[in-house]
């Protein structure tokens, strides 16, 4: 690819063609605050906090937007740029709630570190203030939209990445607002709760309710999604050793941190009380008992008893064994999971065809 | 039916079989004469008709003819007589006229307007002499109030479809690009961006498309913005009403000329006669070949599709506008890419408004030079305007560039109704500015008015006399582009919401003096930094007013007063008991009960009951109703 030379704030550097000059910036490591901007949508140029001023240009282009081209001298932090950014902070200062204190997304919050770097000190705009009540129709996120700055994040990750094109905008001016069809509660929408609008959104107008239980996560592990063959890569959110949350790893190029909604939601078994940690088999089993003798199923034989793999996995085989002489191999089925890696469905292949000699194998993905 | 020649020897035939020997009656039905009561007049001249053998004559609707205020019209032309213009008239008056002009032969002088033609007609003026015409230069209005909008014959007969039979046959597409540069015709809809150097970029683009994919569908397209949206402008109506093949001959030599073959023509829904009778048009140049498969048996084929918007004022930013056509929500997106490089469905598409796609025609059968000894410099042609507001003659007027905004509103406007002083004319809708009495010689062209703050505008020309308050101005033009702000870029959708909350508080009588500070800080910020023209521009009411009527809004905050006596939170009224008769007028009229006294007694007002809702000082024939 050819290269192209711009100047950022004295600065020269060299970029590949088609760069935006936000691109630019961020590969000569000059700071330009955004809002309404990600790498993996489309530029949209509604939050104008990346305003910048180059030379030859009229008005004050978005670097979000603005293709970088040969020669390009720009400006990141003039006077001109620094007061229209500051004014275009108050003005969504001035429209959004100020108890950050209480806020789910308190110190994990673009607004609040971008007001920080554009250096709001006061608030000249006094005005009306939206007033929504909070969309808790979704059992996994909620939307307060009073928080919302309308940067269109949700909007087009629904519709750029997720394809379902749930939300949209609606209405206009100031009672412009993001929407799904009809005005409806989020829960009667298309929506998938694949929870990557709460992941792109800006502030806490979109948030996961599980988060509202805690303050915020401690430590991060990045792990593999336990639930199908995709493999998706996942961050997990951790307080105290225990899972508090779950998002896509962006750094993950399976899913470029994309989740469906059981990656992204379906975490919370990981430390539930009723999960099975070590095998379990009936006492009567362990004790060398047929199953036709058992005849009370309240006593004890019948309780379901902690043991050690190698003595499950004796049971079954020879269980299947029996099953197989008694009725023959074409009397035992097999039913493998997406939870499985490849190699593991291989070998669960293998067992039913070779060892046991049926072909009556299935996988849960075809149901 | 295939070439130009046969379509017009045609034309001319069906045109001359109308009108020989017959005499026309015709009544101005655009929108606005139809408001006026068109309809009925033109029934009751139907009737008449029908009714008197004596009367040979056939009766058709035209388009708007630009003199509103003498809305509804109704004209006869006699063969061998001059076309008399009649306004207002009532059906009653209508039957009569046409007796007394048909029957009696006796011209009703004083109900005669003026004679549409070069010559006056006994004392009755010509056209050229009434004041309201006669600084007029009628080059997009050419068939309006002339042609019947219906028939494709009228159109064609006046040398509709030259243009384009001369840009089709004897030109080459980058030579009919080269005219229109020539020409230096400058867009119609606000910003005044060359029209030539929009399609040139275009058909360079279609071209490196076409060379890159030769087995496209389609490589481009032109479209019409007839989403004319200021409040008080109905050029582009009128002139779909009244002439819908000149846009259409437009379209079809701007889609030759960038290589396109396919045209939208995006016009708001609330236009319901304009999209009716481009529809017949559309079908009309279709059936003669002048739209469609190989246009007057050419290589070139194009056609249009008609499509309705829904009235949202921001869909007329291009990029909007795009966004519609293609099915989205109205919201622009950055430029680049422009249009003319990724515009409908992805492909290079031009976007000109209606009035620069009615000159087209002109430029190309009479050429550019003809065409462009009209105007400055820099700003070539003619442009029309809506005049409305406090002037004297309203309605829809076409000047030569240039021309001083005193002469428009003082001699084709006839000056300030009662007496009164002018105090502002607004140029360009909600996205333009006041410009104050100080500016009265300012020339009409797109520099001067940029340079006075506000903009040429689709032609939106609001005159305001010295009633008018110009902080409420501003507000009510606040009002409109924070309600028609879509939403999306900040400083818009909460810039212009704050200035219309400190302007509203202003004429609340709770302005601060700090607010005005508020407002030039706010302003600038607002132009400089949203996305789209309707941000950009919705500060320019704004700074205009506190650039040349800064006084206003000063007596707003620091005397509690509203100069011109509007601002109904900041007057008082009462009556002055040294005029007042007694003679209980004002008191019956006033709806709230707050005026009280007896007959031939001074009478009393309750300022605590008083709405102030202006009834009484209207009433009253004494001017005993003061205003505070």
């Amino acid at each position: 690819m050819s290269k192209l030379t711009v100047t950022i704030d004295h600065k020269k550097i060299e970029i590949p063609e088609g760069s935006t000059v936000l691109d630019a910036a961020r590969a000569a490591n000059v700071y330009i605050p955004t809002l309404c901007d990600d790498p993996l949508l489309e530029p949209f140029g509604a939050c104008r906090l990346c305003v910048v001023e180059i030379e030859g240009y009229r008005g004050l282009p978005t670097a979000c937007s603005t293709p970088a081209t040969e020669g390009m001298i720009i400006h990141t932090s003039s006077p001109l740029v620094e007061v229209n950014r500051r004014t275009s902070m108050n003005l969504l200062l001035s429209d959004h709630p100020l108890d950050c204190q209480h806020c789910v997304a308190n110190m994990d919050c673009d607004l609040q570190s971008v007001a920080a770097f554009v250096g709001v000190r006061e608030q000249p705009y006094q005005g009306e203030r939206r007033a929504y009540d909070i969309d808790e129709s979704n059992p996994f996120y909620g939307r307060d939209l009073e928080k919302c700055i309308l940067c269109g994040k949700c909007v087009r990750a629904c519709d750029e990445l997720q394809g379902r094109q749930a939300i949209s905008f609606g209405y206009r001016g100031f009672a412009s607002k993001i929407t799904t069809p009809f005005d409806l509660p989020i829960w009667d929408s298309t929506c998938e709760s694949c929870g990557r609008c709460v992941d792109m959104c800006p502030t806490a107008a979109l948030y996961d309710k599980s988060a509202m239980k805690h303050g915020t996560h401690t430590g991060e592990t990045r792990t593999t999604c336990p639930y199908c063959g995709v493999g998706c890569g996942l961050v997990l959110e951790t307080r105290n050793g225990e899972i508090v949350g779950a998002r896509g790893d962006r750094e993950n190029s399976v899913n470029e941190g994309h989740t469906c909604v059981k990656g992204r939601y379906g975490w919370e078994y990981v430390q539930h009380p009723d999960r099975v940690k070590k095998p379990l088999v009936r006492q009567y089993l362990l004790d060398g008992k047929e199953k036709s003798k058992v005849t009370d199923r309240k006593s004890k034989d019948w309780d379901f008893v902690e043991t050690d793999w190698d003595t499950v996995l004796n049971i079954t085989a020879e269980k299947l064994a029996t099953i197989r002489d008694t009725h023959g191999a074409d009397s035992i089925g097999f039913m493998t999971s997406a939870k499985c890696l490849n190699e593991e469905n291989y070998l669960m292949n293998k067992l039913a065809r070779q060892v046991i000699g049926t072909n009556s194998i299935d996988h849960c993905a075809r149901l | 039916m295939g070439s130009y020649s046969a379509i017009r020897e045609w034309a001319d035939k069906e045109v001359s079989q109308q009108t020989a020997d017959k005499a026309r009656i015709v009544i101005g039905l655009g929108t606005c004469g139809i408001a006026a009561g068109g309809n009925a007049i033109l029934t009751a001249a139907k009737n008449t008709v029908a009714n008197n053998d004596e009367i040979k004559a056939k009766v058709v609707s035209v388009g708007c003819i630009g003199i509103c205020y003498k809305e509804p019209l109704l004209d006869i032309e006699i063969p061998g007589k001059p076309r008399l213009s009649y306004g207002p008239v009532t059906a009653g008056e209508t039957k009569r006229i046409l007796e007394n002009v048909f029957i009696n032969n006796e011209y009703e002088h004083k109900k005669a307007l003026a004679v549409i033609g070069e010559d006056s007609f006994s004392d009755i003026p010509s056209w050229h002499e009434v004041p309201f015409f006669a600084p007029q230069e009628r080059t997009v209005l050419r068939n309006c109030g002339f042609i019947n909008p219906e028939k494709i014959e009228d159109y064609i007969a006046n040398d509709g479809y030259a243009g384009l039979s001369r840009a089709l046959l004897d030109m080459t597409p980058a030579q009919v690009v080269d005219e229109t540069l020539k020409a230096g015709l400058r867009g119609r809809g606000g910003a005044g961006f060359p029209a030539g150097r929009k399609w040139n970029i275009a058909a360079d683009n279609i071209r490196a498309l076409r060379a890159s994919q030769p087995e496209l569908d389609s490589y481009g397209y032109v479209i019409c913005n007839a989403d004319e949206g200021d409040p008080g402008a109905f050029m582009n109506r009128s002139v779909l009403e009244g002439d819908p093949h000149s846009v259409i001959e437009g379209m079809t030599i701007a889609g030759y000329a960038i290589g396109a073959s396919f045209g939208y023509i995006y016009c708001r829904a609330e236009y319901p006669l304009a999209i009716e009778r481009l529809k017949l048009a559309l079908d009309q140049a279709r059936e003669k070949n002048l739209l469609g498969e190989n246009i007057l048996e050419t290589d070139f084929s194009f056609d249009i599709k008609l499509k309705e918007g829904a009235g949202a004022f921001v869909c007329g930013e291009e990029t909007a506008l795009i966004a519609s056509i293609e099915g989205l929500r109205g919201m622009p997106m950055p430029r680049p890419p422009y249009p003319a490089q990724s515009g409908l469905w992805g492909k290079p598409t031009i976007i000109n408004n209606v009035e620069t796609l009615n000159n087209v025609p002109v430029i190309l059968a009479k050429g550019a030079e003809a065409w462009a000894t009209k105007g400055t410099e820099k700003s070539k042609g003619t442009k029309t305007f809506a005049l409305t507001g406090k002037v004297e003659n309203t309605g829809l007027i076409e000047v030569e560039l240039g021309m001083s905004l005193r002469k428009v509103i003082y001699e084709i406007g006839g000056g300030i109704p009662d007496g009164k002083e002018f105090k502002a004319a607004q140029t360009g809708g909600p996205s333009g500015g006041c410009l104050p009495k100080e500016q009265l010689d300012l020339p009409i062209d797109y520099e001067a008015l940029a340079k006075a703050g506000s903009i040429m505008g689709s032609g939106g020309l609001v005159i305001m006399d010295e009633s008018t308050c110009m902080v409420d101005v501003a507000r009510y033009f606040l009002t409109f582009t924070q309600s028609e702000s879509c939403g999306k870029c900040v400083p818009c959708r909460l810039g212009t919401k704050r200035m219309l909350e400190i302007l509203t508080r202003i004429t609340a009588g709770h302005g601060k003096i700090e607010d005005i500070a508020l407002l030039e800080e706010l302003a600038p910020s607002i132009r400089d930094s949203s996305l789209c023209g309707l941000g950009q521009s919705a500060p320019n009411p704004v700074l205009t007013t506190l650039k040349y009527f800064r006084d206003e809004y000063e007596a707003h905050i620091l005397e509690g007063r509203c100069p011109a006596g509007q601002c109904k939170a900041l007057i008082t009224y009462s009556i002055d008991p040294a005029t007042c008769t007694g003679c209980m007028v004002c008191m019956r009229a006033c709806p709230t009960e707050a005026i009280t006294g007896a007959r031939k007694e001074i009478h009393v007002l309750d300022p605590e009951l008083c709405t102030r809702c202006d009834t009484c000082r209207q009433v009253c024939k004494f001017d005993a109703v003061l205003v505070v």
